[in-house]
């Protein structure tokens, strides 16, 4: 699973770091880490570097990961409004109900067509209507595909939420509950830090493809902890996408699978592509409960 | 074209007495000399106001957002920017009555283009004050600048509307300085800093026949360049709805038809301010019936000028009924908007298309009521295209709570917006207590050229 590929990743930059430091300051707090060889051993936390936080400390929110086009494929055939990868987006992003980047909608063609269920997270489009409007450059398209929002930038004009067709994005209007669980949380490990410049009251946030996880080889908590591996997340470059589960090669997958994009005649091009819902795993069941009924 | 190009002191003498200049020079300044208590009380009232909507913007800007305005992530633009539409709708007043008029030798337009150009640099104003309001983090404002980004529409409507502001103040100030040398020797008992302002603003103009010829001149240029930047400011206001792939704001006539509105607007907005300042300063004698009679033929060419460009704007995309746009339109026609938005075409735009057309109507009482009608209408126009736009997305709405599907502004946003109006209101009534609000000389300059002419220009 990604998470696993992350977490050996943090054991391997912490030994050695570990290693190279002749005089750390023991803090009495044991942790359990996997060494190279397979072995699992506790060692004193002083000991554990933070994986990423010399690469996060040089992450720029405006540089794209090199050599890479990040993707996603939404196979609705799997979805069941598990409503999983909104809870897992929310808490790694820091985030309380009913602030979502990713939705799930119920959604009916037609009346006599069936309803099923649609995850829709930011799309990523390769001809966003959102960074052209922008008059700041406080949204952009980085060379990865990932457009991203520089909330140290963003002046809350709003602009670029009028121009989502997709109503992708959401604006901090300081909604005090949030605000506190989010003060409450934003030193928390292993969460996406791109959350805490997101939180910035004022400014616009949206689904940010989990940017420095990716840098690290670890999938959006979105794909991760679907029960059903509807979501799968990938790299045009390496023409492949997992779901952490299993892995395919996306061309392949798309044609295969007759993969679209939503409102293709809209012309932005998205990076989110839908597997149309045949063949389903479940069978449709409407929700019976609101959600998001607190203010 | 331009006949009036020749130094009119000389000729004043000539043609026009005296005694005659004198008691229009008493008549117009009187406003200016002597405040009277009901006009304290009306200064006081706005003020009031306007700090009131200090306290609010106060408010808002220290506490949560969340709490204090009905903004949400649907409707993430409300009455800030439905009000900032109309201050930019309305500041076209200056465009329409003096530029347009006075271009086009409509002679009507002397004792009316100082009110338009006052109205209209405060409108221009107070539509900034209003984007201010709306945005997120206003103490980023100069990021604009910073990082401004010239493909963003945005940006070009900043350009603009800092342009027109200028060009407005500037078309403004130039006929008021001989005005203000005037207003130097004729008013007494002034405070010591009101006359030194007179003083700095008269920029040493003694009315010689050089200064004469550069105010002309320049008045001339200003003329010439203020009607293509009053169409472009609101043109590109509509193009930040147009420009973004919402299907409520895909048109290709929202330029055209937010400048129509424009006009209308201000159309309706000068009868009721021409009936106002007739009333309050008694200036019957230079705002005449004849005004009103003018101004409301006017009011019915602009209706139906709308008029059209609204079946445009609603009947074509109506009759196809894609479903992209049906959503939207069967909400206004017929849905939960359709009281509201058939009230603005009656009130708004029907009314004024025909009642001004019986003589009766276009008296100054029956006119200003309907002028009223029409102005509060505007508004609510702008708020249909600017909050139902926004209340029907491509998705649909689904799993948020109760006040995120529907807007009604919260009472720091209305007490903000009311603010902007007191503002505008005394921005007016305070240029009109220190400088008289008809421009003496171009009416004097007016008189002049009809008793050389020796016939009256009706033009309607």
């Amino acid at each position: 699973m990604g998470l696993l590929t992350g977490g050996s990743v943090i054991a391997g930059v912490g030994i050695t770091q570990a290693l190279q430091n002749d005089d750390p300051k023991a803090t009495g707090e044991k942790v359990k880490v996997l060494t190279a060889d397979g072995k699992l051993i506790e060692v004193d936390s002083s000991l554990v570097a933070h994986p990423a936080e010399g690469k996060l400390k040089e992450f720029s929110v405006r540089e794209g990961i090199a050599g890479k086009k990040f993707v996603m494929v939404i196979d609705l055939a799997k979805c069941a409004n598990a409503r999983k990868c909104v809870e897992g987006c929310q808490k790694m992003h820091n985030m309380l109900p009913p602030l979502e980047w990713i939705k799930v909608k119920k959604m009916q063609d037609a009346d006599l067509t069936a309803p099923y269920w649609m995850p829709q997270p930011c799309f990523h489009c390769d001809n966003p209507p959102c960074t052209k409007v922008c008059p700041v450059d406080a949204t952009f398209k980085r060379t990865d595909g990932i457009v991203a929002v520089d909330n140290d930038r963003c002046i809350g004009c709003k602009f670029c939420m009028a121009a989502c067709p997709y109503s992708a994005r959401t604006f901090n209007f300081g909604r005090p509950q949030q605000q506190e669980f989010y003060e409450e949380h934003k030193e928390d490990k292993d969460k996406c830090h791109s959350a805490n410049r997101a939180m910035t009251e004022g400014t616009v946030s949206k689904c940010d493809f989990c940017p420095e996880h990716a840098a690290e080889g670890v999938l959006p908590s979105c794909v991760t902890d679907c029960p059903n591996g509807t979501i799968l997340f990938g790299d045009e470059m390496e023409d492949t996408v997992t779901n952490g589960t299993d892995t395919y090669r996306l061309k392949e997958l798309l044609e295969k699978r007759a993969a679209y994009r939503q409102f293709e005649e809209l012309g932005t091009k998205p990076r989110v592509y839908y597997l149309p819902p045949v063949k389903r795993e479940f069978p449709f069941e409407d929700a019976t409960e609101a959600i998001n009924t607190e203010e | 074209m331009f006949g009036l190009n020749k130094s009119i002191f000389p000729e004043v003498k000539e043609t026009y007495t005296q005694e005659e200049y004198m008691t229009m020079k008493d008549d117009l300044f009187r406003p200016v000399q002597k405040i009277g208590r009901w006009g304290w009380i009306w200064i006081f009232f706005l003020s009031a106001i306007c700090l009131a909507g200090v306290y609010a913007y106060y408010l808002q800007e220290t506490e949560s957002k969340y709490v204090t305005i009905s903004l949400r992530d649907y409707t993430m633009w409300g009455v800030y920017i439905s009000n900032f539409v109309f201050f930019v709708a309305l500041s076209l007043i200056g465009v329409l009555m003096s530029a347009v008029l006075k271009f086009t030798n409509f002679e009507w337009y002397r004792p009316l283009s100082r009110m338009a150009e006052i109205i209209a640099v405060a409108s221009i104003m107070l539509a900034g004050v209003s984007i201010v309001v709306a945005m997120g983090r206003p103490d980023r404002l100069h990021y604009l600048f910073l990082y401004g980004r010239i493909q963003s529409p945005i940006v070009w409507d900043v350009i603009v509307i800092m342009t027109y502001c200028v060009t407005s103040i500037l078309f403004m100030l130039l006929p008021l300085i001989p005005t203000i040398a005037t207003s130097k020797y004729h008013l007494k008992n002034k405070p010591k800093w009101q006359m030194k302002m007179y003083e700095l603003l008269s920029f040493g103009w003694v009315g010689s026949p050089e200064q004469w010829k550069l105010l002309k001149r320049s008045m001339r240029i200003l003329t010439i360049l203020l009607i293509p930047l009053g169409v472009s400011i609101h043109t590109v206001t509509a193009w930040l709805f147009a420009t973004t792939l919402r299907s409520e704001w895909d048109s290709s006539n929202f330029g055209a038809y937010f400048v129509s509105g424009a006009f209308l607007l201000g159309t309706a907005a000068i009868i009721v301010a021409v009936f106002a300042f007739r009333k309050a300063y008694s200036l019957q004698k230079y705002l005449t019936e004849k005004h009103f009679d003018f101004l409301g033929k006017t009011l019915v060419f602009m209706s139906l000028i709308y008029l059209y460009f609204n079946i445009n704007e609603y009947l074509v995309p109506a009759y196809k009924m894609s479903g992209l746009h049906a959503n939207h339109l069967l909400d206004m026609f017929v849905g939960d908007e359709a009281p509201f938005y058939w009230s603005v075409v009656f009130f708004g735009i029907l009314m004024p298309a025909i009642l001004p057309l019986f003589p009766k109507m276009r008296k100054p009482l029956p006119l200003t009521i309907l002028a009223i009608t029409v102005v509060i209408a505007a508004w609510f126009k702008r708020y249909l295209i600017v909050i139902p736009g926004l209340m029907h997305p491509y998705m649909p709405i689904q799993d948020v709570p109760e006040s995120w599907k529907h807007y009604f502004p919260s009472l720091i946003e209305m007490t903000i917006v009311a603010a902007t109006f007191a503002a505008m209101l005394l921005i007016v009534t305070v240029f009109s207590r220190l400088f008289p609000i008809i421009s003496v000389w171009e009416v004097a300059e007016g008189n002049l050229k009809k008793n050389n002419n020796g016939e009256e220009d009706e033009n309607d």
